[in-house]
């Protein structure tokens, strides 16, 4: 039976469709998975019963031949998606026993396409973090640990649970959420594939929004074919998203093969920061070559305004999360902690609600838009911003993609950077300014670090041409080789 | 056509000059809500009429409905205003149980409408010009109730994201008449616009009146906000005791605090506000989940060419080419079921009868029985038959009041109802000459009287039309009097 | 406070020290030349789709009243607001 949790994404869609094992099979192998998986906590809330009940009724589907193009795949989601009848979380105190009435695009379209909900995977709360230990329900710890090490590590953020889930084969793939690097980097920690599409790629409808110019859905993978088979079913034009663009979705599977011949790849100058581990500085330059070897040019280009991203990221991401957050009231769900008066309500619900990170978050959000100071830091950081963009665009006129690494250093210990917010910012550097210039971007696992943990690379695209990024992303990845999957040490 | 002059009020230190300028928040006339399916009918189950959008449950996202982008640039170009072909919504950030969002989407730096202007007519010849600084959409809250609990107020979201047209007015007006003569204004043109039903006592029509006092001449005092006035009377009230209440502070001594208040009916005073949000820092940023509004050119010009005559326009045709006083003009036109209704009458006939007639005797019975012109008991037709039986003399214009009264209780035509009342109007010489003869021969003493008193012959008229059960010309009867009496 | 979140005493010291530590390095901005460059409003290089004034939702009250604390006839309640 475990044998079937090996399986990825295109092996299980194979396996299904031969008849070699049914869904139901394949969830039960995935549900006596993860209830061995305890110490990972990557999962919040595991639905055995609708699971098994999804899994049932797509093996009646395909049976009358209604098989769609995740028809029978166990995934997990991130609590970020609103899914209806299933308790939502942001992996917040706030939302406790909040239970939507309602589905969220996004997961709409994986059960329309035949897919089975295993579980909502933890997450940093809000999604408001780089290492999955800002959670109410508990830190995720990274399947990967350091050789005859015990301590426990980060699998990275927000989507932390996502990430650990497929790293440790929990699940054939899962959803995530990359508001400022939560998709990529984490997949990166973990040796495995995430992808952030294009902003407005996917639809923001019933996802939890935390910064709404930035928040964009993606998948979660072992390989980059099965990124763009789920991003494939994910994507799409949404009329009750007023951001959500309407264009058809491209057969990104198909895209796949096209190589990188002929294709330009840059690489920023600007990425090479201070300090630069150089585990990474080789890595980046193993990719370099290995694109060359392919077929691909190089060039260096310059993204003039690249230090400014993280701060831009930290005005902006805070501001828009402390206005989209003021809903989390007490008076219509979740949490509610009596005052005297209303006042005193919201303070004390928000207050015990509301853990340490998203209340600075909060704060800063609040202050950067108030009176005074609106200027000099939101309007200020909007109007680089658009400079950062424009990098990007000039950028684009002479490559195809841009590499990058993904992330400053592999996975770390979990407590490690907790006491300097700072310190954890930083984990953003190259995945921020991607997302302020809503580009689509991809980690692809390609390497370890000297210590023998996953460290990835970066492939950032133009708007909405997911389909090059992921022909470069596949590639890379089978130039790279990378086949690292950890030992499974929660299991004793 | 002249500017009125400020009129000033007296106080214990001399003269003070009124300023007052208004927000009015008008309910866009809609089916549904500005960002939101619901629907917006008035008086529904609570919280029969909230989506999960209105309800700001988690991952939900607004979007914007067409109608009312299309009433917010009617009513602009209703009010001779600039209509901006990009506009941004902006979040308006605070936190009060009736706001389920914990802020506002409403439009800041770049409103759909710009500067415009309207007019009033305050008395005949006198205008007062009041500029318009802005109309822009924004959604409305909840509504809280708290009287249903001691220790609890209780939320009803049924109202949270109805479309809302925000007017500004600058601050030009300078009395309490003036204040109240802009509402009234505004809520003719959203009515021929059709964009709002200016239901001040439902609620689609609401006014923030902002009050300051100062010495002409000197310097802007310190305005205060009165929120909320949801009637015509209430306007003129809160303005009067307002400008007592600034006045007698400051002349004892005191300064007006810039503050919220509210106007209490009961009492005829207002009274501050505990305010919604101590600081007012509203923290407006462009809202996220929206993207700019962009308006092309034939959009707005497809709502121009399909306005209606609006009421100055109709108001100025009305003088032109009926003849009609301007009072009266712009009596009429202060409504458009009444021009339509009006125009009908007069078609035909002399216009000013059928003004006369219509501003009074109709206006006064539809007031009395509180309907509408458009549920009107007597149709128009029905009106412009009386008015055609008075003016083939068939009957007096005495007569005509009677037959009116008979027409609104039964509906009935005019000439039916004189027919089986026999009110017919005695115009026959012969007939009125015997009764004059009859009231002369039994009144000798009066005869007498009047040698003295040429005033008394007014005495005779009445008599006469006493015995003829007032239907005898009047005219005739005068006539034949003053040759009988020798006047 | 404008975010409406109660703050202990004890905490705010910390937080302050935090908060201050955060806007110090943001505060980096202000080296940028931004002279003429509009404020970006949204990545998405479109304007404002539009929806049709039909009646397309509502009339689910309880799904609406379903999660909350304290719903009572109907309504949503919360300690009394004083006007």
């Amino acid at each position: 039976m475990s044998d079937l949790t090996q399986l990825d994404i295109a092996g299980a869609r194979d396996a299904l469709g031969k008849g070699d094992c049914s869904a139901e099979e394949l969830t039960n192998a995935y549900l006596d998975a993860i209830h061995e998986a305890d110490p990972l906590n990557a999962f919040i809330t595991v639905l055995p019963g609708k699971a098994v009940e999804m899994a049932k009724e797509s093996d009646a589907r395909r049976k009358n031949g209604e098989a769609g193009p995740l028809e029978g795949m166990p995934l997990g989601i991130k609590d970020l998606f609103c899914t209806e009848g299933v308790k939502t979380t942001a992996a917040s105190h706030i939302l406790d026993g909040f239970t939507p009435a309602y589905e969220s695009t996004v997961t709409r379209n994986l059960w329309d396409a035949g897919a089975v909900l295993l579980g909502k995977t933890n997450m940093d709360e809000f999604a408001m973090g780089s290492s999955n230990e800002t959670s109410y329900y508990g830190p995720v710890r990274n399947p990967w640990r350091l050789e005859g090490d015990d301590n426990a590590l980060v699998p990275g953020g927000s989507s932390g649970g996502s990430a650990a889930a497929v790293a440790a084969n929990l699940c054939a793939g899962a959803t995530g959420t990359d508001t400022g690097g939560s998709i990529r980097q984490p997949a990166a920690l973990t040796g495995i594939v995430g992808m952030k599409p294009t902003y407005g790629r996917c639809s923001r409808w019933g996802t939890i929004a935390f910064a709404s110019s930035l928040d964009q859905a993606g998948p979660m993978t072992r390989t980059v074919r099965d990124a763009a088979i789920m991003l494939g079913a994910m994507a799409g034009h949404d009329a009750k998203d007023s951001t959500s663009i309407n264009t058809p979705v491209p057969d990104y599977e198909a895209a796949l093969e096209g190589g990188v011949k002929g294709l330009t790849i840059g690489v920023p100058e600007e990425y090479r920061v201070d300090g630069m581990p150089k585990e990474i500085e080789d890595l980046w330059q193993r990719g370099v070559d290995l694109l060359v070897e392919q077929g691909a040019k190089v060039k260096t280009v310059s993204l003039k305004r690249t230090k400014y991203a993280l701060p831009t990221y930290y005005i902006v991401a805070p501001a828009e999360a402390s206005s989209n957050l003021a809903r989390y009231d007490g008076v219509r769900y979740g949490l509610r902690v009596p005052g005297d008066d209303i006042t005193s309500m919201y303070e004390n619900t928000r207050a015990a609600g509301f853990g340490a990170e998203v209340k600075r978050r909060i704060l800063i959000g609040t202050y950067v838009l108030s009176a005074g100071y609106y200027d000099a830091y939101y309007l200020k950081a909007q109007k680089i911003r658009t400079l950062i963009a424009q990098d990007f665009k000039d950028a684009f006129e002479d490559v195809d993609l841009i590499l990058t690494p993904t992330a400053p250093e592999p996975a770390f210990g979990i407590g490690a950077k907790t006491d300097d917010p700072l310190s954890m910012y930083l984990n953003d550097v190259f995945t921020v300014p991607a997302s302020l210039a809503g580009l689509p971007g991809i980690s692809v696992p390609a390497g370890v670090s000297d210590k023998g943990l996953p460290l990835g690379l970066q492939l950032i695209g133009r708007a909405f041409d997911e389909e090059t990024v992921l022909r470069g992303a596949y590639a890379l990845e089978r130039a790279a080789g990378f086949t690292g999957k950890p030992d499974a040490w929660w299991r004793s | 056509m002249a500017e009125a002059e400020s009129k000033l009020v007296e106080g214990a230190t001399g003269p003070w000059e009124v300023i007052i300028g208004i927000e009015c928040h008008a309910q866009v006339a809609s089916k549904s809500k500005l960002f939101s399916g619901a629907a917006t009918e008035f008086g529904a189950e609570p919280n029969s009429q909230v989506s999960f959008v209105d309800a700001a449950m988690p991952g939900m996202l607004p979007v914007l409905n067409a109608y009312c982008v299309e009433m917010a640039v009617r009513t602009g170009l209703g009010l001779n205003a600039k209509i901006n072909k990009r506009s941004v919504f902006a979040r308006k950030n605070y936190f009060y149980p009736d706001l389920p969002q914990g802020y506002q989407i409403s439009q800041f730096d770049l409103p759909i409408v710009g500067e415009g202007e309207v007019v009033l007519d305050m008395a005949e010849g006198i205008t007062r010009t009041v500029g318009i600084e802005r109309l822009h959409l924004e959604q409305d809250a909840g509504k809280s109730l708290h009287d249903q609990d001691p220790g609890l107020s209780f939320v009803d979201l049924n109202r949270s994201g109805v479309a809302l047209m925000e007017i500004v007015s600058k601050p030009d007006m300078r009395s309490a008449e003036e204040a109240q003569a802009f509402l009234k204004k505004l809520r003719t043109i959203v009515r021929y616009l059709g964009t709002c039903d200016g239901n001040m006592e439902e609620g689609s029509m609401r006014g923030d009146i902002n009050v300051s006092v100062r010495k002409p001449g000197g310097p802007l005092g310190t305005r205060c906000e009165i929120k909320n006035v949801n009637s015509f009377r209430f306007v003129g009230q809160a303005v009067e005791y307002e400008v007592g209440r600034q006045i007698d502070l400051i002349e004892d001594g005191g300064e007006v605090k810039q503050e919220t208040r509210l106007f209490d009916a009961r009492s005829g005073e207002t009274r501050s506000m505990r305010s919604k949000e101590e600081a007012h820092d509203y923290r407006y940023f462009p809202d996220p989940d929206l993207l700019p509004l962009e308006l092309a050119d034939d959009f707005i010009e497809t709502i121009r060419a399909s306005l209606p005559e609006l009421p100055d326009a109709k108001k100025a045709r009305f003088v032109e080419q009926w003849g009609l006083k301007p009072y009266d003009a712009g009596v009429l036109a202060g409504d458009k079921a009444s021009c339509y209704y009006f125009e009908k009458v007069a078609e035909g006939r002399d216009a000013r009868i059928a003004a006369n007639w219509v501003t009074g005797e109709l206006f006064g019975a539809l007031n009395k029985l509180n309907v509408e012109i458009t549920e009107s008991p007597v149709s128009a037709d029905h009106l412009g038959e009386l008015v055609d039986l008075i003016s083939d003399n068939t009957i007096s214009g005495r007569i005509a009041k009677d037959v009116f009264e008979i027409m609104v209780e039964t509906g009935d035509a005019p000439g039916k109802i004189v027919e089986e009342k026999g009110l017919k109007q005695v115009t026959d010489t012969g007939a009125i000459e015997a009764l004059v003869d009859e009231v002369i021969a039994q009144n000798p003493d009066k005869v007498e009287e009047l040698k003295e008193k040429p005033k008394m012959a007014s005495w005779f008229v009445g008599q006469v039309m006493k015995a003829s059960q007032g239907k005898a010309n009047p005219a005739a009867v005068n006539e034949i009097l003053a040759k009988k009496l020798g006047l | 406070m404008l975010a409406r979140i109660a703050i202990k005493d004890d905490e705010v010291p910390p937080l302050v020290g935090e908060l201050n530590q955060i806007l110090d390095w943001v505060a980096q901005l202000e080296e940028v030349d931004t002279d003429g460059v509009m404020p970006m409003t949204s990545v998405v290089d479109a304007s404002a789709p539009l929806r049709a004034d039909d009646v397309s939702d509502g009339g689910k009250r309880d799904d609406v009243l379903r999660n909350a604390p304290d719903a009572r006839e109907g309504h949503f309640t919360v300690p009394k607001v004083v006007e």
